[in-house]
């Protein structure tokens, strides 16, 4: 299969001692949760699939999205989206300037202000171009954030146990954005969480870890 | 630029900055300790160096200062503080303390000897503010208070000054220290406060300060413009001495004053030794002391006296100040009076054509160097960070190995080796040996905050497209403003504050605010040092207040920003 994120035999290993192996295909628009109790290594996977994993584990397999061997590629380079627990907005930047990160380059200045405008106003934030994330509520900056990566055109999206820090109401409502975007888009997504309702929520494929 | 071929040598052009002239300097020394000045027609090897330097008669006194200032300007420092800290963190009269001594930590170590001596002299301004009500004195007693021969009053000027900057270490130690909830255990189990800081939290706290003690201690036996100033002249200092030495038309002396210089590197690496033991020591009896099970209850005089010391340290300082500030200003000021007759802009106009030059020359070397050690740290860092090395315990006393060794030491051979090479003393080679202590000092300032910082911020940056030289520049980089500025600000006020490297690298012909300051020192025009002295302070205090400013205004709007 050509499309979609693919691990392939992954197994990794912290000082020879084997921490997790998935070996799993998900369709686009599909959602993989991978379960586990914190300290099994859950976001190492999505360390190793975003090019970032730390020098003291060490790596096997091979992770293929959209039919390219992402393996070595540079982070930069892999056109994987991630979302963690925290927002993670940029302080130092505007909220319209956080998205205008995320947006790919390309388009007038007048194009890219309205593609930003356009974007706030999915997501129910009209006319917070010049606002400071840091005066947002909890479930603004999540949207803020979720938008800002989906502008950056990803083509597979990595969950980081991203609803573990909203409150019960905010929750339900910013996971349904969440995959209701993904699957709109025809994004596969890899969510890790030790949450059964999320797992649930996700209608996936759940894998347990270190169970 | 290309940054993939550049950043990875960057870690090791910054070692070679740091340690290369250090080394080099040594070497410089070895030579000539053992008579072998080619460029003064000397071949060694002889021991007729060391020869003459033991013949010199004030050499016992000369080294006794050197080990009595440095051990007792570092021991009561380090009391001070500990006991600071042990009595009061946490309460108001603490922060209160903490604001007035960090802004204390810029200012130069001459400019606060001035400032002591113009207050405790028998002439100074507490003699006249008590006389002649107090004294009865309508002349100045027939004390010799500054430059008194044991060394004390040079001892107190260097107190003054250690006692903010092993404070604000010590800040930055306890917050891995989990100092509050060990404190708070050991009062509900009976425990004085300071007894119980003392017995919990001080092992841990001193084994992370460690370095920065080792630090004081060898500065301490080697200061050359604080023992110029405060220090006692027949005979000075061994640093002192070595300095007069090396500036002797006749190069022969030259070997004398490498001997001499080996000789002080001795009795610093002989003092550490000593400290060391002495640390073996105190363990062994707090261990007892621990086990007595003690609750101290001497513990509320103890936290009195030692709030009182610290504040004793910052009024000196900033009283200093103030008597440096009035003496630039001041006319005709006669003995008892506790103000001159009439304050004036002369002394200004006189000598403000003269600070401004030197301020030009002591800001373009401050700027160019303290600049240069900032990329080189943040290379270095950011390196740290792409590699995924990590650099281990061992590395970090790499990092305060040029402090550690006495300028005294290594500079003497420095000068002498590029003399020997017929390179030209000046500007430039200045620059270089300011880099061997700013460097140090902006690397432990930022590296810390840099470290910090949210790596999973890079990974969003990263999966949204951003290269690694875009993540460094449009994330990192602004969100560690503030730290970046500060890192900044320490770099130029340590390369405003040097006076040795400037002298003897500079052949005296770089003139910066410090060394005419100091070369004032002699002359005792105290209004020409009050004027110095205020430009001094001024160039190391401007760029900490712009490090505060300027963040709080470029991010004013950012909340997220405002406390990083």
């Amino acid at each position: 299969m050509d499309k979609g994120l693919s691990l392939r035999d992954v197994t990794i290993t912290k000082g020879g001692a084997p921490l997790l192996s998935v070996s799993h295909d998900i369709a686009p628009g599909e959602v993989l949760t991978v379960m586990g109790p914190s300290g099994v290594g859950k976001s190492t996977l999505l360390a190793f699939i975003t090019g970032t994993l730390a020098p003291d584990f060490h790596a096997t397999g091979d992770v293929w999205l959209d039919g390219q061997d992402i393996t070595h590629a540079a982070p930069h380079q892999r056109r994987v989206g991630i979302l963690f627990q925290d927002d993670l907005l940029f302080p130092h930047l505007s909220v319209g300037a956080n998205l205008a990160f995320g947006l790919q380059p390309g388009g007038s200045r007048a194009e890219r202000a309205a593609k930003i405008a356009e974007a706030l106003n999915e997501i129910g934030l009209s006319g917070f171009e010049d606002r400071d994330p840091a005066t947002l509520s909890g479930g603004q900056k999540a949207r803020v954030a979720l938008m800002r990566m989906l502008l950056s055109e990803p083509c597979g999206l990595l969950l980081d146990e991203p609803f573990s820090r909203l409150d019960a109401a905010l929750r339900a409502q910013v996971r349904d954005m969440v995959f209701d975007r993904a699957k709109a888009r025809q994004l596969p997504v890899l969510m890790v969480t030790h949450d059964a309702d999320d797992a649930q929520a996700a209608g996936g494929v759940i894998v347990t870890l270190g169970g | 630029m290309n940054s993939r071929r550049l950043l990875p040598i960057l870690p090791i052009l910054t070692l070679l900055a740091m340690l290369g002239p250090v080394v080099a300097g040594l070497w410089g020394t070895l030579l000539p300790a053992f008579g072998h000045l080619p460029a003064a027609g000397l071949t060694g090897p002889s021991l007729d160096p060391f020869r003459d330097l033991f013949d010199w008669a004030g050499l016992p006194r000369a080294m006794f200062l050197s080990i009595s200032t440095g051990l007792l300007a570092t021991g009561i420092s380090l009391v001070i503080v500990m006991l600071i800290n042990a009595g009061w963190s946490g309460t108001k009269p603490f922060r209160g303390l903490e604001r007035l001594l960090s802004p204390l930590l810029s200012v130069p170590h001459a400019a606060a000897a001035f400032g002591l001596a113009f207050l405790i002299a028998p002439s100074g301004w507490l003699s006249r503010l008590l006389s002649p009500m107090v004294t009865g004195w309508d002349r100045p007693p027939d004390l010799l208070i500054v430059q008194d021969t044991w060394g004390l009053t040079m001892t107190a000027g260097l107190i003054v000054k250690e006692v903010p900057f092993l404070l604000l270490i010590t800040l930055a130690a306890l917050g891995q220290a989990d100092a509050q909830r060990s404190v708070a255990i050991s009062q509900a189990l009976g425990y004085g406060r300071v007894t119980g800081w003392l017995k919990t939290v001080f092992p841990r706290v001193y084994a992370q300060i460690r370095p920065p003690i080792y630090v004081v201690l060898a500065y301490s036996m080697s200061v050359v413009d604080v023992a110029v100033i405060l220090g006692p002249n027949t005979p000075p200092s061994l640093s002192v001495q070595i300095v007069k030495w090396m500036s002797d038309p006749d190069l022969a002396m030259r070997l004398e004053g490498a001997a001499g210089a080996l000789l002080q590197l001795g009795l610093v690496i002989g003092a550490l030794v000593f400290w060391r033991l002495g640390e073996h020591v105190v363990g062994r009896v707090g261990k007892r002391w621990i086990a007595s099970g003690a609750r101290g209850r001497l513990d509320p005089l103890v936290a009195q006296g030692a709030l009182a010391a610290g504040a004793v340290c910052a009024l000196s300082v900033m009283l200093g100040l103030v008597v440096l500030t009035i003496w630039s200003f001041a006319g005709y000021w006669g003995f008892p009076d506790a103000l001159p007759d009439a304050f004036t802009w002369r002394n200004w106009m006189r000598f403000g054509p003269g600070t401004l030059e030197a301020l030009g020359e002591t800001a373009l070397i401050a700027v160019t160097v303290a600049m240069t050690a900032l990329i080189l740290t943040i290379g270095c860092l950011e390196a740290e960070y792409r590699f995924g090395l990590s650099f281990s315990q061992r590395a970090v006393w790499l990092l305060y190995l040029p402090l550690l060794i006495p300028q005294t030491a290594f500079l003497p051979g420095l000068q002498t080796l590029m003399l020997s090479l017929g390179a030209d003393v000046g500007r430039a080679p200045v620059m270089l040996a300011h880099l061997v202590f700013v460097l140090p000092y902006v690397f432990l300032s930022l590296a810390d905050p840099f470290r910090a910082w949210d790596t999973r911020m890079g990974t969003i940056a990263a999966a949204l497209r951003a290269s690694p030289n875009g993540v460094l520049w449009r994330v990192r980089l602004p969100m560690l403003l503030r730290p970046i500025l500060t890192a900044l600000a320490v770099g130029l006020a340590v390369s405003v504050g040097q006076y040795l490297p400037t002298l003897l690298i500079g052949g005296g012909r770089v003139q910066t605010l410090t060394t005419e300051a100091v070369a004032l020192a002699s002359g005792g025009d105290r209004r020409a040092i009050g004027v110095y002295g205020l430009m001094q302070t001024g160039a190391a205090l401007v760029p900490f207040a712009l490090a505060l400013l300027i963040p709080t205004l470029v991010w004013r709007n950012r909340k997220g920003l405002r406390h990083g």
